[in-house]
C-alpha cells in the first residue's frame, strides 16, 4: 500500500488482486447472496482506491481494510433493507407487447435525437447515470470509477433519471 | 471477472496520493489556530474584569474548564473517528467533560433559584447567546470541515456530530468571556438549543460538507 501510495501501479494491482478475496470472507459474514457479495467487494474496493491516502503505514494494514469493509457491508445492508420496506417493484418497467402501439413509452420516443433532447433536461449527475449504466451498458463498479459517483449515488440517479424521463415522455405525449 | 476488470481499471488511474498527517496532529492544529484567533479577539474585546469576578466561583471555573475540555476532546475525536481503522471507542472521548459541563450549569441554575431570567432581568441578552454560539459556530465549522473533508470519511454521521459539537463547545467557550451574568434556566436552555441546532445542521449535510467516500 506504501508503494500504492507513491504511484506503483503494478504493486496496488497486485495488492488489490491480494485482498479481494479477504474482503469477500469479510463480507460474507454479512451476506450470503453471491451477486451481493460481489457487488460489496467492488464497493470495498472502489472505497480503498478513494481514501488510500487515509492508510498510515507505521499501522497495520488489516484493521483499516476490514472498517472499509465492515462500513460497506453495512451500507449495502441498510440499502437493502430501506428498498425492501419502501420500494416496490414495477413490472410494467420490463414489459412489452406484442402490439407496437401498447408499448407507448417506446413508441414516445421514436428517434435517438429526440432521447438525446431529452437526455438533457435531466439534471447532470442524473443523466451521467444513465448514460453510463444504460447506454453504456458498463457495470456498476466501471460507472462508479468512471464518473466518481458512488454505486448506491448510481443506482439512485438512474432509478430518478428513468422516473423523470417516463415523465418527460408523458408530457410530449399529452 | 467484473472484480478484474474494476481491479485493472482502478490500477491503471492510480495516480500518487499526499498520506494524511495523523489525526491528532491534524486537530491540534485546528486547535491551535482557533485558540490563538480566540486570544486576540478575547484580550481586545472581552469583559474581562467581570470574567475574572465570574470564574473565582469554582463551579463556574469548573463550567469554563469542562466547556473548554468538551471542545478539545471532541474535535480530536471527530479526526481520530474520521481515519478508517482508528478505534469508534474515540467518539465517547467527549462525553465525561459534556456530562461535566451540563451538570456544572445545572448546578448554576439551581443556585441562582431556578429563576428564569436571573440578575440580568430579561432574556434579551440569552436571546444573544443563542446568536452567538450559532454564529460563531459558522467560521470555525467551515475551518473544521474543511480539514475533516481531506479524509473522506467512510462513516460521516459520529464525524460531523463530533466535530459539530466540538465547533459548538468551542463558540460556548468562548461565550463565558462576553457573558457578563451566571447561567439561568433560559440561558442553559438557549445554550442547549444552539449547540443542538448547530450539530443537526452539520449531521444533516454531512455527506455533502465531508465528502464522504
Amino acid at each position: 500500500m506504501r508503494a500504492a501510495q507513491s504511484g506503483d501501479r503494478v504493486a496496488y494491482e497486485r495488492l488489490l488482486r491480494e485482498i479481494s478475496p479477504l474482503i469477500r470472507a469479510l463480507v460474507r459474514r454479512h451476506c450470503s447472496n453471491r451477486a451481493d457479495i460481489e457487488e460489496m467487494v467492488q464497493d470495498t474496493l472502489l472505497t480503498v482506491h478513494r481514501v488510500r491516502h487515509t492508510y498510515d503505514p507505521s499501522r497495520p494494514f488489516c484493521p483499516w481494510l476490514a472498517a472499509i469493509a465492515w462500513r460497506r457491508s453495512i451500507d449495502a445492508l441498510r440499502r437493502r433493507m430501506r428498498i425492501a420496506r419502501y420500494e416496490t417493484p414495477e413490472q410494467g418497467v420490463y414489459e412489452t407487447f406484442s402490439e407496437a402501439t401498447a408499448n407507448s413509452d417506446l413508441e414516445a420516443v421514436r428517434s435517438a435525437e429526440e432521447l438525446g433532447d431529452l437526455l438533457q433536461l435531466l439534471p447532470a449527475r442524473q443523466r451521467q447515470a444513465l448514460e453510463s449504466l444504460k447506454l453504456k451498458e458498463m457495470t456498476l463498479a466501471e460507472a462508479s470509477a468512471a464518473s466518481g459517483q458512488s454505486v448506491a449515488a448510481l443506482k439512485v440517479n438512474t432509478h430518478r433519471a428513468l422516473k423523470a424521463l417516463r415523465a418527460l415522455m408523458q408530457g410530449r405525449e399529452r | 471477472m467484473q472484480t478484474d476488470r474494476l481491479i485493472e481499471s482502478l490500477a491503471a488511474r492510480l495516480q500518487p496520493v499526499r498520506r494524511l498527517r495523523s489525526p491528532l496532529l491534524r486537530a491540534l492544529l485546528w486547535l491551535a489556530v482557533v485558540g490563538a484567533a480566540s486570544l486576540v479577539l478575547i484580550m481586545r474585546e472581552a469583559h474581562l474584569t467581570i470574567f475574572m469576578q465570574r470564574i473565582a466561583t469554582p463551579r463556574v471555573a469548573v463550567e469554563c474548564f469542562a466547556t473548554a475540555l468538551t471542545a478539545i476532546t471532541a474535535v480530536i475525536a471527530a479526526f481520530e473517528t474520521s481515519v478508517p481503522g482508528h478505534s469508534p471507542w474515540w467518539a465517547l472521548l467527549p462525553l465525561p467533560p459534556l456530562l461535566l459541563w451540563l451538570a456544572a450549569s445545572g448546578l448554576g441554575c439551581l443556585a441562582n433559584g431556578l429563576g428564569v431570567y436571573g440578575a440580568h432581568g430579561s432574556a434579551g441578552e440569552s436571546y444573544s447567546c443563542f446568536a452567538f454560539i450559532a454564529g460563531a459556530s459558522l467560521p470555525l465549522a467551515v475551518g473544521l470541515f474543511w480539514m475533516l473533508r481531506r479524509t473522506r470519511p467512510i462513516a460521516p454521521l459520529p464525524v460531523a456530530a463530533l466535530g459539530t459539537l466540538g465547533v459548538a463547545a468551542t463558540a460556548a467557550f468562548i461565550l463565558q468571556f462576553f457573558h457578563p451574568f451566571d447561567v439561568t434556566v433560559i440561558d442553559l436552555a438557549l445554550h442547549l438549543a444552539a449547540i443542538a441546532l448547530v450539530v443537526l445542521i452539520g449531521t444533516a449535510w454531512r455527506r455533502r460538507l465531508l465528502a464522504a467516500a
